[in-house]
C-alpha cells in the first residue's frame, strides 16, 4: 500500500468519525425510549425533523442561528415529549404492547403531513453564514459544521451519563428500566417518570435535528431516513447503552463514507446496513448489547 | 434475644377489612382481615399460591382489592399507588430482593430514599444500613449483579430500610439462601424490630417465622384458614400436622 492511498483514505476516515458522532446523536433519544420503556418510537426521525423545521421557521422570521435557537426548541420538544408519554403512550401501555407502535406510527404520519402543508415538500436546509466553512488539518478539509456536530454529539453524551449517575430522577430512569415493578416498590411513580424519560429524549432530538439541519438539506419526508440510520445505530451498537450508541455511530459513520470512497456513492448505504447485517449475525444483542 | 411481647400499648398500625382480591379472573384473596399492631412482627404462613404473595401486593398498593379496606395509621390507603404508600412508611422487600442488577449497590441504596420523606434522612439511614450490613459497605461501588444471593437480599432489605418505613413486609426473605445467611437475616430482623419498625413476613419457612413472630395468620386457598399468637400456633395439631409433618 503506497502512501497516496492512506492519504486518499485519511478523508473518508476523518468525515466517518464526525458523522458518527451526529448518527450518535440521532440515535440517542430512540435507545433512551427504548431502554426505559421498551417502546421503539416509530415517530423518533420526525421528532428529530420537527426540531429540524422550528429552527428553520425561527431563522427565517426572525433570523436567530439556529443553535442559538434551540433555546425555543429544546423545551419545546421536551413538552412535546413529555405530553406524548404522558398523556397518550402512558394510556396505550395498559391496552396492549402492539397499540403504542401503531399510535407512533400514527404520529408519524401526522406529522409529515404537517410538514408539507405548512412547509411545503421543497428542500430545505439550515443555511447559515459558517454552514460553508471548513478548516485544514494535515492536508485535510474538514467541514466546521461537521467538527461541530461531533463535539456536541460527544457533550451531550456525557451530559447524559452523568445525569442517569448522580441525580435522583437519573437513577430513577436507571431503575425503572431495569426493574418496573420493583422500582415503583421503592417509591418512584413510573408513569412520571416514564414522562420525563422521553421528554428528556426529545430534549436530544432536539440537538439532532438541527445540528442535521446545519449539515444536510431535508424534506417532510427526511424522518423517515433519520430513522433508519438511528435503528442501524442502535442495533450495531445495543439498545439502550450509552457507549454502545457512540460506536454504533461511528460504525455506521466510517461505514457510509468508506462505502462512498471504494465503491462510489450509490453504495454509501448497502455498506453501512451490509455491515448491520454482519453484526446482527454474529452478535444478535448488538456489540453493546447485555 | 428474647422477644419482647407487649410493653408497648396496643396500637393498631395496619387494619385489612373483609378484602377480595381477583387475579387473572380468580378469587386470589376471599374475605381477609388482619391486624397488625405497632412494633408488632406477624407472620403469614400457607403454601405456595395460599394468596401470601397476593396479600402483601395488596397492602403494598400493586393490586387493589374489588372489596373491603385497607386501614393504615388512621388512613384509608386501598386504593392509593405503590409510589404514595412507599411515601407513608409502608415498605415491601419483594421475593428474591430484586435490586437493581446493573446499578452499584450504593446506587440501589439511594434509589430506597427516592420518595420524598425519606431523602432528607438519607446520610443517616445510610449509616443505619451499613451497621445492620457493614458487608453493604464493603460493596459499595459494585454492580448489585455481582453479588451473592445472600449479599443481594441483605441489599433489598437495606434498600428498603433507606425508604424509612414503619412497616416492612418481608416476602420469602430467607428463599433458597443458607442457614448461616438466614440466621444473619433474622438478627438484623430483630435489630430493626428494636428500632420501632413493625414487620410483616411472608415465609414458607413456617418453624422459623412462628419463632420469630409474635403473632400469625395461616392463609388455605386464599382464606384465612387460622390465626393467633405464634406460640399457641407452634402447638396446634392441625399446624403441626399440615407444616412440620409431625
Amino acid at each position: 500500500m503506497n502512501l497516496d492511498v492512506l492519504t486518499g483514505l485519511s478523508t473518508p476516515i476523518a468525515m466517518g468519525i464526525l458523522l458518527g458522532g451526529l448518527y450518535a446523536l440521532i440515535a440517542l433519544g430512540l435507545s433512551l425510549v427504548f431502554g426505559v420503556m421498551k417502546l421503539i418510537n416509530i415517530a423518533h426521525g420526525d421528532l428529530v425533523l420537527l426540531s429540524s423545521y422550528i429552527a428553520f421557521a425561527i431563522m427565517t422570521s426572525l433570523g436567530i442561528d439556529p443553535i442559538i435557537s434551540l433555546i425555543i426548541g429544546m423545551p419545546v420538544l421536551f413538552v412535546v415529549g413529555f405530553a406524548i408519554q404522558r398523556y397518550i403512550m402512558n394510556r396505550a401501555f395498559r391496552i396492549s404492547m402492539e397499540a403504542p407502535l401503531i399510535i407512533a406510527f400514527g404520529i408519524s404520519i401526522i406529522l409529515q403531513n404537517l410538514y408539507q402543508i405548512v412547509w411545503t415538500p421543497l428542500s430545505r436546509g439550515l443555511t447559515t453564514s459558517y454552514a460553508l466553512e471548513s478548516f485544514g488539518v494535515g492536508g485535510l478539509r474538514i467541514p466546521l459544521v461537521y467538527l461541530l456536530d461531533f463535539i456536541v454529539a460527544v457533550v451531550v453524551m456525557l451530559f447524559l451519563r452523568e445525569f442517569l449517575r448522580r441525580t435522583y430522577l437519573g437513577k430513577a430512569i436507571s431503575a425503572a428500566s431495569q426493574d418496573r415493578g420493583a422500582s415503583q416498590l421503592m417509591g418512584i411513580n413510573t408513569t412520571r417518570v416514564y414522562a420525563f424519560a422521553f421528554a428528556i429524549a426529545m430534549v436530544f432530538a432536539a440537538i439532532a435535528g438541527v445540528f442535521l439541519g446545519l449539515t444536510f438539506p431535508f424534506t417532510p419526508q427526511s424522518g423517515v431516513s433519520f430513522l433508519i440510520i438511528a435503528f442501524g445505530v442502535v442495533i450495531l451498537g445495543g439498545l439502550g447503552s450509552i457507549l454502545g450508541t457512540f460506536i454504533g455511530g461511528l460504525v455506521m459513520g466510517l461505514a457510509q463514507t468508506l462505502g462512498g470512497y471504494f465503491l462510489g456513492a450509490a453504495a454509501q448505504l448497502l455498506v453501512a446496513y451490509l455491515i448491520v447485517l454482519i453484526v446482527l449475525g454474529a452478535r444478535p444483542r448488538g456489540l453493546f448489547g447485555r | 434475644m428474647g422477644r419482647q411481647r407487649h410493653k408497648m400499648p396496643q396500637e393498631t398500625l395496619l387494619k385489612v377489612s373483609n378484602i377480595h382480591v381477583l387475579y387473572g379472573g380468580l378469587n386470589a384473596l376471599r374475605d381477609i382481615s388482619l391486624t397488625v399492631e405497632l412494633g408488632e412482627i406477624v407472620a403469614i404462613i400457607g403454601a405456595n399460591g395460599a394468596g401470601k404473595s397476593t396479600l402483601i401486593n395488596t397492602i403494598s398498593g400493586v393490586v387493589h382489592p374489588v372489596r373491603g379496606s385497607i386501614e393504615y395509621d388512621g388512613k384509608d390507603i386501598t386504593n392509593l399507588e405503590p409510589f404514595q404508600i412507599v411515601a407513608l412508611g409502608i415498605c415491601q422487600v419483594p421475593e428474591a430482593g430484586r435490586v437493581f442488577p446493573n446499578m452499584t449497590v450504593l446506587d440501589n441504596l439511594i434509589i430506597g430514599s427516592y420518595n420524598r420523606n425519606a431523602r432528607p434522612k438519607k446520610e443517616q439511614n445510610l449509616k443505619s444500613v451499613y451497621q445492620h450490613f457493614p458487608i453493604l459497605e464493603e460493596r459499595k461501588n459494585q454492580l448489585a449483579k455481582t453479588l451473592s444471593g445472600g449479599e443481594r437480599q441483605m441489599l433489598a432489605i437495606g434498600r428498603g430500610l433507606m425508604s424509612d418505613p414503619k412497616l416492612m413486609l418481608f416476602d420469602e426473605m430467607s428463599l433458597g439462601l443458607s442457614p448461616i445467611v438466614i440466621d444473619e437475616l433474622y438478627r438484623v430482623l430483630r435489630e430493626i424490630r428494636a428500632k420501632g419498625i413493625t414487620a410483616i413476613l411472608v415465609e414458607q419457612n413456617v418453624r422459623r417465622s412462628l419463632k420469630e413472630a409474635d403473632r400469625a395468620y395461616i392463609l388455605e386457598a386464599g382464606q384465612v384458614a387460622l390465626s393467633g399468637n405464634a406460640d399457641e400456633l407452634r402447638e396446634e395439631e392441625k399446624v403441626k400436622k399440615a407444616y412440620f409433618g409431625a
